[in-house]
């Protein structure tokens, strides 16, 4: 194991010296462009973003008009998902649902991983801090999440919709919510990834030439728990989206007409014998985000990293 | 047996062919299936329909009622009436005789000192009994003999049946339940969980909030009855799987309260293996206005007199208008099916209390609301879409608890308000929370810091004077009454006030409808919506026969006459 | 080693302490009401003197301090009386739920045994189904196995458990017949025909649950596995001339395993703490359900006691995974 990052910055002069100064992004772009899975995965995420943000730009019903004479149509041209019990349009709904399910799937795991990871690795590093924050996260595994969730709500949410709207005071609070009770797990796992990385030679060997704490921490030890965080990333927006659905339908959640994919999957799957295709729409859509996330991560691990980079 | 079948009437007669070859225990075993499971079975303890329900099974009361809501003699020898001289000429007294015969399962006879014990038992200060309302104004309850209770009340009662009526207030054994009054009610773990009763069946195991396994009462007083040797009353799940489980999977026989589509509901029955069956009793779904002002900043104010009244919703003009946009029939349609019919009244039954005077609501008229609106003035001002009274955009917080069927009411009473200019934000809160009564919670029902909300309310038993003395001025919930209060609206009105007080004085039938439907009028113009008169929706499979489902009681009166198709 | 472990479990005592007081501040503090699901036909004044009874009303720190010390002595005493059948527990009260007015414990003792059929099995599955599928799509990947059993566990982990449950039910249960999709928690095991009737009756849970941690423990173990593959002990080992079974199964494996131990210690105590969703599909019953249901109703000491039997576990396995971290890498230390 040898210091990754030192080594990139000095050899990749010595070799390419010729060239003219080049980002060190472009390589890692280089190296992304040949993972197939990576490509694949980034080329449906940018779908899903084009079909949930500038979709309802072209498909222009309402997400929320109710057309009671076309309810629980099966798809066709006029409603090419179908439409569900009110008859309200499905496509229309899962581009105003994929909105908000990305947004809170990113932002949530976001808050998450950085929580998990500052936590980790500071636990992991800082021996002092260990005891202190590993007992923080007990707390945390140990608290119901249900009645701290309904406390939340009694205590911020009337502050929140003051401050920020129905929408937004509620997109915050779901979000905080979300990532505020998720990091645990990453925060374990990397503390664990630090432990066993901080015994290793080339920490020793960088610390005996007296790197400073910060520089240890992100130049030696975050490069190299790089793929437990891409897993808890991909899990963290999966995880996301289906507590969102949890908790709008606890009455947690945005307004109960405010469509998002894991609503629109948890309304239908009562339809699943009468319109399977209901169903269908939001759990792939879910499904493959994640996967796509997921190949995204692959890719980006590999790219990130110098040792397969160079080959 | 004789005294019953003559009661039951013709729905007897029929059956009696094949009632006359059953015996008990020939149906073998029945699987009920509450996806709200009993936690207790001691109604007393826990007053939850859930628990009332299982308890019924076991525990029985003087009498009960059928499915019209007349009452059967069940313990009782025969119903205590003025004319019989069973009721004292000035409603102050009511005195019940025991029918021959009647056991409690351990064998040991049934005898008016377990009436007794079954009140103190209810009344006592520290129990914190939930059905305590059912001994109100009772001041006493004696053995005059061993089959003989008279119980006393403090005042002239014109409705008398209310102890010991229904599944509601039934009588407990006084030799099991001895040591259990008052604080020490808790620690009869096994009295609570497996109380002796005269009913028939008996429990075998009880599972709290999971599984009940009984079986025949082997004393019960009908010798061929019950026709299900053993039943297994299973909780849990919800009501989907539920219905799944008695109309796709054929795993269980009945299946309580399917609150469920409508649509979903019928495409399982339609394969036959069961059947939907519907009861109504007084279950009303409204949309109530609040006449004070929940606006966030007046604070501690919000939604009580001192904060003033609603900007809008006082007017009855705009309260008219949003009650002519709302499509009754559909709304059944989409979210009750057969379990709903659409009604303008908060009180619709029994039928003598029922008013027609608002019928008109019964159909939409979206034009003719707008041309309300327009005529009185409230129109839009600034062309925003949204209509202004007196400056103040028609804007409204419509809030109810988490349920499919009634985000699918709200969504479509904001398009239909949308319509007639009216802007909705749709809330909905988690039910425990909603109704959850906790002083300290800004989303409770009673606090009603909303401009709108939507619930069902009822009453129980048949005799509506209690419900409509909900609506006094003095009964609105605030600060200084921890949020308590019936009034939730905060309706006000002198002249409701004074017929709640004359209802209380009058004991003539006819008249006391009057005033009930009176009331009723005064209230729906329009601090009330009214929308679906509801009924409870259970499903029975195809091959269980004798069920007569009843609102007015436990859906389970009966069972003793449930069998198996031969 | 072992003074570290006395060291923590010392400390463990005032940290349980304190992680208790904030539940239980939490639990008090959020508006669920044990009256709450009563029939709107009871009267306010009844609802308040339930209340009473039920001691709601007292200040929260008596009502604390009366629990902790049901907890912590009466509790185990009539505990050890249950299993041993010697006299010593105490007469007083016990942790009485307010919805059953019987003791929380005879509740979670009554609950254990479904939701360790259930969810204790599907954690087994699901721990046998994700090491050979992360060890093999990591040794080989991007190859096919890779990519579907990448595709398989994406889907297993993204698609939540109220669908897939009822997914199987509707072709299981309904369709096909072949399985009850209703748990029946009074059967009891006690021959071979029992016990495929048991079988049948798990199968269900246990595979939806076990397809969702085995999704979940099989990305980690991947992504550890590739970050070992690479590294220079693995050539040395080869060029040692140890056979590839003994490269990748042991030293590979084993150095991978760390993410691995800490997100299954992290899930063991999640076996008590049951499965609420799975548990309500199938109508199980466990812990779980009587979880949520005590949520729903307000009943403080139900939702107390559980949640603090799970943070004693969550405690001890976080000091299991520590322990098991020093045997996995004998570099790692904490003294």
């Amino acid at each position: 194991m040898t210091d990754t990052a030192d080594r990139t910055a000095k050899a990749a002069p010595s070799l390419e010296a010729y060239r003219p100064p080049r980002n060190q992004w472009w390589d890692v772009w280089d190296q992304f462009k040949t993972h197939k899975g990576a490509l694949f995965g980034l080329g449906f995420f940018v779908f899903t973003l084009l079909f949930v943000f500038i979709g309802p730009l072209i498909w222009t019903i309402e997400p929320q008009y109710i057309d009671i004479r076309a309810r629980n149509a099966g798809p066709s041209l006029a409603h090419p998902m179908g439409t569900d019990q009110l008859g309200r349009d499905t496509m229309a709904r899962m581009m105003a649902g994929g909105q908000t399910s990305i947004a809170v799937g990113l932002t949530a795991m976001a808050l998450a991983l950085v929580l998990g990871t500052l936590v980790g690795v500071l636990a992991g590093y800082f021996k002092r801090l260990d005891g202190l924050l590993m007992r923080t996260t007990d707390l945390f595994l140990a608290m119901p999440l249900l009645p701290l969730l309904l406390v939340t709500i009694m205590l911020f949410r009337d502050p929140l919709r003051a401050n920020f709207g129905p929408e937004g005071g509620i997109f915050i609070l779901i979000v905080v919510m979300i990532g505020v009770t998720s990091w645990m797990q990453t925060a374990r796992v990397v503390r664990a990834e630090v432990l066993a990385l901080k015994e290793r030679e080339f920490v020793l060997a960088a610390r005996s030439i007296g790197t400073p704490s910060h520089r240890m921490i992100t130049r030696h030890l975050l490069p190299n728990v790089m793929s437990p965080i891409m897993v808890s990333a991909t899990l963290g927006i999966a995880n996301a989206i289906i507590t969102e659905s949890a908790l709008s339908f606890l009455g947690l959640g945005f307004p109960s007409d405010f469509p998002t994919w894991g609503r629109l999957l948890f309304d239908a799957t009562d339809w699943l014998m009468q319109n399977p295709e209901r169903v269908i729409w939001p759990g792939m859509a879910i499904s493959l985000t994640v996967l796509s996330v997921n190949y995204i991560g692959d890719g980006l691990r590999d790219a990130l990293d110098p040792r397969i980079r160079g080959r | 047996m004789k005294r019953y079948s003559l009661l039951l009437g013709a729905t007897a007669l029929a059956l009696a062919p094949a009632a006359a070859m059953a015996e008990r225990g020939s149906s073998g075993h029945l699987n009920i299936i509450y996806w709200q499971a009993p936690s207790t079975l001691n109604p007393y303890l826990s007053g939850g329909t859930k628990e009332v329900e299982s308890s019924s099974l076991i525990l029985e009361s003087m009498a009960r009622f059928d499915e019209t809501g007349a009452m059967v003699p069940w313990l009782a020898e025969s119903i205590p009436t003025v004319e019989n001289g069973g009721v004292s000429a000035d409603l102050t007294s009511i005195t019940w005789t025991i029918a021959d015969g009647i056991t409690w399962s351990d064998g040991s006879a049934l005898t008016a000192s377990d009436f007794v014990f079954t009140w103190q038992y209810c009344t006592h200060p520290e129990g914190g009994c939930a059905q305590a309302a059912n001994y109100d104004g009772v001041t006493a309850v004696e053995a005059v003999d061993d089959k003989t209770v008279r119980i006393t009340f403090n005042a002239p009662t014109p409705f008398p049946y209310t102890a010991f009526v229904g599944s509601e207030s039934p009588v407990i054994q006084a030799a099991q339940f001895a040591e259990c009054l008052g604080a020490r009610a808790p620690e009869c773990t096994d009295a609570n969980f497996g109380p002796i009763g005269t009913g028939p069946f008996k429990v075998d195991e009880f599972r709290p909030n999971d599984v009940i396994e009984l079986s025949a009462n082997p004393n019960f007083r009908f010798p061929d009855r019950p026709y299900f040797g053993t039943v297994t009353f299973k909780g849990g799940g919800d009501a989907t799987s539920a219905a799944r489980s008695v109309c796709e999977t054929g795993e269980f026989d009945y299946a309580w309260n399917l609150q469920m589509d409508p649509t979903i509901l019928a495409g399982m029955a339609a394969q036959g293996r069961c059947a939907i069956e519907v009861a109504f009793g007084t279950s009303v779904e409204r949309i109530h206005l609040n006449q004070t002002n929940p606006d966030p900043a007046l604070g501690d104010a919000r939604s009580t007199v001192e904060g003033g009244p609603h900007p809008f919703l006082t007017n009855p003009i705009i309260g008219q208008a949003m009650s002519m946009a709302i499509d009754r029939a559909l709304i059944v349609e989409i979210g009750y099916g057969a379990g709903g019919k659409p009604t303008c009244n908060v009180l619709p039954a029994p039928d003598l209390y029922a008013s027609t005077a608002n019928d008109g609501c019964l159909v939409q008229d979206i034009p003719g609301a707008i041309a309300l609106l327009d005529g009185a003035g409230i129109v839009d001002t600034n062309g925003d879409g949204i209509r202004e009274y007196n400056g103040v955009p028609l804007r409204v917080l419509y809030q109810t608890s988490t349920n499919a069927v009634r985000q699918d009411t709200q969504a479509l009473i904001k398009q239909w308000w949308a319509e007639i200019g009216i802007d909705t934000e749709l809330r909905n809160i988690d039910a425990s929370v909603f109704f959850g009564g906790d002083p300290a919670s800004p989303d409770t029902f009673q606090k009603f810091y909303a401009d709108i909300e939507m619930y069902t309310n009822n009453f129980a038993g048949v005799d509506p004077q209690a419900y409509m003395a909900s609506w006094l001025c003095g009964d609105m919930p605030r600060p200084q009454s921890q949020w308590q209060g019936s009034n939730i609206q905060r309706f006000c009105d002198p002249a409701y006030d004074a017929l709640v007080a004359e209802m209380a004085r009058t004991a003539d039938l006819n008249e006391r409808g009057r005033l009930a439907r009176e009331m009723n009028d005064m209230l729906v113009r329009y601090s009330i919506i009214p929308l679906v008169h509801r009924g409870g929706v259970s499903a029975r499979a195809a091959t269980l026969e004798g069920h007569r489902m009843s609102d007015w009681d436990s859906e389970l009166w009966n069972i003793m006459d449930w069998r198996r198709t031969q | 080693m072992l003074t570290y472990t006395i060291r923590r479990l010392i400390l463990a005592i005032p940290t349980l302490l304190f992680i208790s007081f904030v539940i239980f501040l939490i639990v008090k503090l959020s508006p669920s009401d044990p009256t709450a699901g009563l029939p709107l036909t009871i009267p306010p004044e009844v609802r308040e003197q339930i209340r009473e009874s039920l001691g709601v009303n007292d200040p929260v720190v008596v009502q604390y301090f009366k629990w902790l010390k049901l907890m912590v002595w009466d509790e185990p005493l009539h505990f050890i009386e249950g299993a041993t059948g010697w006299q010593v527990a105490p007469d007083g009260p016990r942790i009485i739920s307010y919805q059953t007015r019987s003791p929380v414990m005879d509740l979670i003792v009554q609950r254990m045994p479904q939701t360790l059929w259930v969810v204790g099995t599907s954690y087994i599955v699901g721990i046998l189904i994700a090491l050979p599928l992360g060890i093999i799509s990591a040794y080989k990947q991007y190859s096919v196995f890779d990519q579907v059993g990448t595709f398989i566990s994406m889907v297993g982990f993204s698609v939540p458990t109220f669908f897939t449950g009822v997914l199987f039910i509707v072709i299981f249960a309904v369709t096909l017949g072949w399985f009850p999709s209703v748990y029946d928690t009074t059967h009891e095991v006690t021959d071979w025909d029992s016990f495929v009737v048991q079988l049948k009756q798990i199968i269900m849970p246990v595979m939806v649950l076990g397809l969702y941690n085995a999704s979940q423990i099989s990305r980690y173990l991947r992504a550890s596995m590739l970050d070992n593959l690479n590294q220079d002990y693995v050539r040395t080992a080869r060029a040692k001339g140890l056979g590839e079974k003994t490269v990748v199964l042991v030293h590979v494996l084993k150095n991978s395993m760390i993410p691995v131990v800490t997100v299954i210690a992290l899930n063991v105590p999640a076996v008590f703490g049951g499965a609420i969703i799975t548990e309500q599909v199938f109508k199980v019953n466990g812990i779980g359900q009587l979880l949520i249901i005590a949520i729903q109703s307000g009943d403080v000491p139900v939702v107390q006691t559980v949640s603090f039997i799970f943070a004693v576990l969550i405690v001890l396995f976080s000091l299991i995974a520590d322990i098991l971290y020093g045997v996995l890498d004998p570099r790692i230390r904490y003294d």
